[in-house]
């Protein structure tokens, strides 16, 4: 279980967050929507101490990411896969290294490691792309490559930033339908970071919306979808002021 | 006025302290060894390739020229086998190191600071940490090793090279023959010219990639960021070259 509690973050004096609380049950998926700049990437970053609070604490399992050793920290992020909201593939390495890396921190022999890795870029419909390198590969492609990232790990927890923005929308379908089937076959804790309704109704379990530095509202898709709150109904019918 | 000057303080402090953290960090990423050590070779090799065609060429141009300013300044008074001195003694302990060094702060350290600072734009040095590796062993100390270890040997490739030249400049251009221009090179020859000058250069690659990593790792802001970090990256290491250059001559020379 990841729970966020009352998490607060500013960045050079303006906050960020301010005081972020949710709660994400093992085996759910929770989307957590809201607008552009309201610090839903600055939120995920905090489970795996990435960026560490100002005050208020994350904490995974029981343990309280912000009070962490380099050790127990390390251990935290072995269980946890993160998808990058721009992919952040290594550019000065293959495709296939790139899944490849995380995979050596295990104990796992070349074999495994070549077949997970071909079973991964199965799954995101890339096969055959191991030996290019992320400078050649579409915005798209990437995305998908940061995918596999961390799927390969096959990591109780999986952490994906915006994963079908920018993906034409049959790949976005075919992304979600992935998620939601590593989250029934895998049985992995996942949030989901999205802009994308389609996408949210699809994948989530729960939807948490994020709005001026705190939870605004979270339920369940139906709760959501017949939400009285004027932010959020405006939010996911995308309707101007 | 005196705020601004305390908040410089407080910055060089913190700078500095900050500083001290990344050592410490580093000191700790030893013992992973798995890491690092192949990543060290590839870094050697990078290294090398990038710095030791400049070095090579600047000592050679070096080498003629510090042959004929010494014939010039003798001008008959000074035995003329004492040219072989001077450019031994010269390349040995400051040149060879140094401008050899000021050539690696421009391509090694400049080319670290931007590689690196792109990964940490662009979240790979993120990824990294996600993925359980530490920077620290997986980037930092691969380049700080690879320019600690292979800088002195480039800088005594370029020092064989700046003699190499002297001498054919004295033999061709001064008419000093060959045993009188060894005979120079021997005669104030200690040992300690020797592993001074390569002391010396081990401690500027090591100065070099480590600014280079810790500018790098710090940089902020997109691509004006980078290219901001490589600049500074090249200013702080040939400044800090310079000051460790006189440090040195000031502990080990006196
Ligand atoms: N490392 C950082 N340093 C300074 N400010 C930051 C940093 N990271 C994020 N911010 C600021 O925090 C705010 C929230 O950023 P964040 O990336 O979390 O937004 P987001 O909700 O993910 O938006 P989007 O949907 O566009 O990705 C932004 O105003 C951003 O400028
Ligand atoms: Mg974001």
């Amino acid at each position: 279980m990841i729970e966020f509690q009352d998490l607060r973050k500013a960045f050079d004096g303006r906050p960020v967050l301010e005081g972020f609380t949710l709660r994400v049950q093992d085996g759910e998926t929770t989307v957590i929507i809201g607008y552009s700049g309201t610090g839903k990437s600055v939120a995920l970053k905090h489970v795996v101490g990435l960026l560490q609070a100002d005050a208020g604490d994350v904490i995974v399992d029981g343990r309280a990411v912000s009070t962490l050793d380099r050790a127990a920290l390390t251990a935290l992020r072995r269980e946890i896969g993160f998808v990058f909201q721009f992919a952040a593939l290594f550019d000065s390495m293959s495709v296939f290294d790139n899944l490849a890396l995380g995979l050596r921190r295990r104990e796992l022999s070349d074999d495994e490691i070549a077949e997970r890795v071909a079973e991964a870029l199965a799954l995101v419909d890339l096969t055959g792309a191991e030996d290019r390198y992320p400078a050649e590969l579409s915005g798209g492609m990437r995305k998908r490559v940061g995918i596999a990232r961390a799927i390969a790990l096959r990591p109780r927890y999986i952490l994906y930033d915006e994963p079908t923005t920018g993906l034409d929308p049959v790949t976005a379908a075919v992304i979600d339908q992935l998620m939601v089937r590593t989250r029934e076959h895998l049985r992995v804790t996942g949030i989901v970071v999205t802009h994308d309704m389609r996408s949210a109704y699809t994948v989530g379990d729960r939807i948490a919306m994020l709005y001026e530095g705190k939870i605004r509202q979270v339920g369940t898709v139906a709760q959501i979808q017949e939400t009285e709150d004027p932010v959020v109904r405006q939010f996911i019918e995308g309707r101007p002021t | 006025m005196i705020e601004r000057l305390g908040r410089r303080t407080v910055d060089a402090i913190k700078a500095v302290g900050g500083f001290g953290h990344f050592v410490g960090d580093l000191a700790r990423a030893v013992p992973d060894v798995a890491v690092w050590g192949r990543l060290t070779l590839v870094q050697m090799r990078r290294v090398g390739v990038d710095s030791l065609p400049v070095a090579l060429f600047i000592a050679a141009f070096t080498g003629v020229v510090l042959a004929l300013q010494a014939s010039y300044t003798f001008t008959g008074t000074v035995p003329l086998y004492f040219v072989g001195t001077l450019v031994g003694k010269t390349m040995m302990l400051e040149l060879g190191p140094v401008l050899a060094g000021l050539a690696l702060a421009g391509r090694v350290g400049a080319s670290m600071a931007a590689e690196l600072g792109t990964m940490k734009v662009t979240e790979q040095v993120d990824a990294l940490e996600t993925l359980a590796y530490d920077p620290q062993s997986f980037l930092v100390l691969p380049r700080v090793l690879a320019g600690t270890t292979m800088f002195p040997v480039i800088v005594a490739l370029a020092i064989l090279t700046g003699i190499f030249t002297g001498w054919i400049a004295s033999f061709v251009l001064l008419d000093l023959s060959t045993q009188e221009f060894l005979k120079g090179l021997k005669l104030f020859y200690r040992f300690k010219d020797t592993w001074f000058g390569l002391f010396k250069s081990a401690t500027f690659g090591c100065t070099i990639t480590l600014v280079g990593c810790v500018v790098g790792l710090s940089t902020r802001g997109g691509a004006e960021g980078v290219g901001r970090s490589t600049t500074r990256a090249v200013v702080y290491s040939a400044v800090l070259l310079l000051v460790l250059d006189a440090f040195w001559a000031l502990v080990l020379l006196r």
